[in-house]
């Protein structure tokens, strides 16, 4: 391992870190745009030109807010909460390939931060993990509202990794690798799984609604019955860690839909890009596109947050148990018969 | 029991057939709906830089009207108190001196008159009791205040401008 090496990667890590905040900021002043206009409001447009610097004052006013924690609950978990949460939404982002190889400066430079050879199961581990910030934030504040939502979340995740565990499983039937690179690296062109996985994108992005905690599946943080979910006692930028955490996960899901079932960085007439614009701006173009693709994921994300009512508890339970993951066994059982016929042919 | 307004609406409760147990047809229906909003005009007024039109019976804020020649109208009958049913109103009388003709039209005139703007409700029953047509509802919102004695508006703040100024 070179010096090079490591500042390479650096860099590359200190650059995801900064635009995955950055979306995530501006996720939460997109979400209240969407929701204005899709309920003909207007939305914030008082700070900057049409309201770009809210996030900015949103932080701001997050930054200035007195600071309470509960005399009864317990300080260090309190603390380790909102940290652990938003950890574990931010690491998730290292797998990722952003892009195909990039050539600067005579270096071919991968744009992923690590390529290891069960990245989905690392997305997967890192997404279950993230449960564990709510559970002890939740725990830790010492408030029935909050345990009851951290058991809530940790129910519900529990319950929907099953059916989107199951659910990936036809997809790496047809792929034959769990690192997400090559996945992606297969889906040249227009050659997405989602042609091929209708239904298995379909589970996995609603158990990626679920794993969120987006709407429909917001029980944990449903006000009207739980005050503010596990958060209710948190105050300040712990509450802001929270809320940040929700949109960096909903960033980082909508990145991993997007590489594994729509391409990713790849989209039709790629060769012809790479031929005429060469190996240092081709991959570029790539990357804004697989950003594209993520920033029509995280609308479609706050479109469905304003349309669909939050689902009841049983009927959460009924829909993951009853129907997603029966669903997602038929899937793998439909896609490996496919499979071993065309191999037979 | 028979309905009698024929508005009753038995309602029942069946249990969800398999396309509404999928939820996605009507999913994709509500996404439908809103999506349309989207391209929607949005109903939003602007407002410290667009204030939204009155509608013509709009009650604001009272003011005491004058005459043709500038004179006061109200001769302090009383009867706005007397009909106010948020009983907002008081006033003290006095006699017009001879010298004072130009000032008020009636012989008797109402020396300090007050408005209770937290009591008030915006009724218009005093506007419609007033005998002189002294009094109208025609104003602006009531501004907000920090205080309470300072929403007892007195004549300095009700009575119409006069006309040389209004002019
Ligand atoms: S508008 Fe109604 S409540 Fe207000 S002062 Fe007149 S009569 Fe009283
Ligand atoms: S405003 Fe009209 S009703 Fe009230 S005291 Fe004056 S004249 Fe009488």
């Amino acid at each position: 391992m070179d010096s090079a090496f490591v500042i390479e990667k650096f860099i590359l890590v200190a650059v995801i870190f900064g635009i995955s905040l950055v979306i995530a900021m501006y996720s939460t002043y997109a979400e209240r745009k969407v929701a204005a206009y899709l309920q003909d409001r207007l939305g914030p447009d008082r700070a900057g030109p049409f309201g770009i610097l809210q996030p900015l004052a949103d932080g701001i006013k997050m930054f200035m807010k007195e600071e309470i924690i509960p005399t009864s609950s317990n300080r260090f978990l309190f603390i380790a909460g909102p940290g652990l949460a938003l950890l574990c939404a931010c690491i998730g982002t290292a797998v990722i390939p952003w892009g195909s190889p990039v050539l600067i400066a005579g270096k071919t430079i991968p744009l992923q931060v690590s390529d290891i050879n069960v990245g989905v199961l690392y997305i997967f581990g890192v997404v279950s993990l993230g449960v564990y910030g709510v559970m002890i934030g939740g725990w830790a504040s010492n408030n029935k509202y909050s345990l009851l939502s951290a058991i809530r979340a940790a129910s519900q995740n529990i319950s929907y990794e099953i059916a989107m565990g199951l659910s990936i499983i036809a997809l790496l039937l047809m792929t034959n690798t769990l690192s997400l690179k090559e996945i992606v690296g297969q889906q040249h062109g227009l050659n997405w799984n989602v042609w091929y996985q209708p239904l298995g994108f379909l589970i996995f992005m609603v158990c990626s609604f679920a794993e969120t905690n987006r709407a429909p599946f917001d029980l944990p943080e449903c006000e009207t019955e739980l005050i503010g979910g596990y958060h209710t006692e948190y105050s300040s930028m712990k509450l802001g860690f929270y809320l940040f955490a929700e949109y960096i996960n909903m960033f980082v899901s909508s990145a991993v839909m997007a590489a594994l079932y729509w391409g990713g960085y790849n989209y039709p007439g790629m060769d012809y890009v790479a031929a005429h614009l060469g190996p240092t701006w081709a991959p570029l173009i790539g990357t804004a596109v697989f950003f594209g693709k993520i920033v029509m994921f995280i609308f479609f994300f706050m479109w469905v947050r304003w349309t669909i009512p939050r689902f009841r508890y049983d009927q959460l339970m009924n829909l993951g148990w009853k129907g997603l993951i029966p669903l997602a066994i038929a899937n793998i059982i439909i896609t490996g018969v496919v499979i071993a016929i065309i191999e037979k042919f | 029991m028979e309905s009698l307004s024929n508005k009753k609406k038995v309602l029942e409760q069946k249990p969800l057939s398999f396309m509404e147990r999928m939820y996605l047809p009507a999913i994709a229906k509500g996404m439908g709906i809103t999506i349309s909003h989207l391209f929607k005009k949005e109903a939003t007024v602007r407002y410290p830089e667009v204030e939204r039109e009155f509608s013509t019976n709009f009650r604001g804020m009272h003011s005491l009207k004058r005459d043709e020649n500038g004179k006061e109208r109200c001769t302090a009958c009383g009867l706005c108190a007397l009909s106010c049913p948020a009983e907002a109103i008081t006033m003290i009388a006095a006699e017009r001196k001879p010298e004072e003709k130009h000032l008020y039209r009636e012989e008797k005139y109402a020396a300090t008159y007050e408005i209770n703007m937290l009591r008030c409700i915006f009724c218009g029953l005093c506007e419609e009791a007033c005998p002189k047509e002294a009094i109208y509802l025609d104003g602006p919102i009531v501004p907000a205040d920090y205080l309470r004695k300072d929403f007892i508006y007195g004549k300095d703040k009700l009575v119409e401008a006069p006309l040389e100024m209004k002019k």
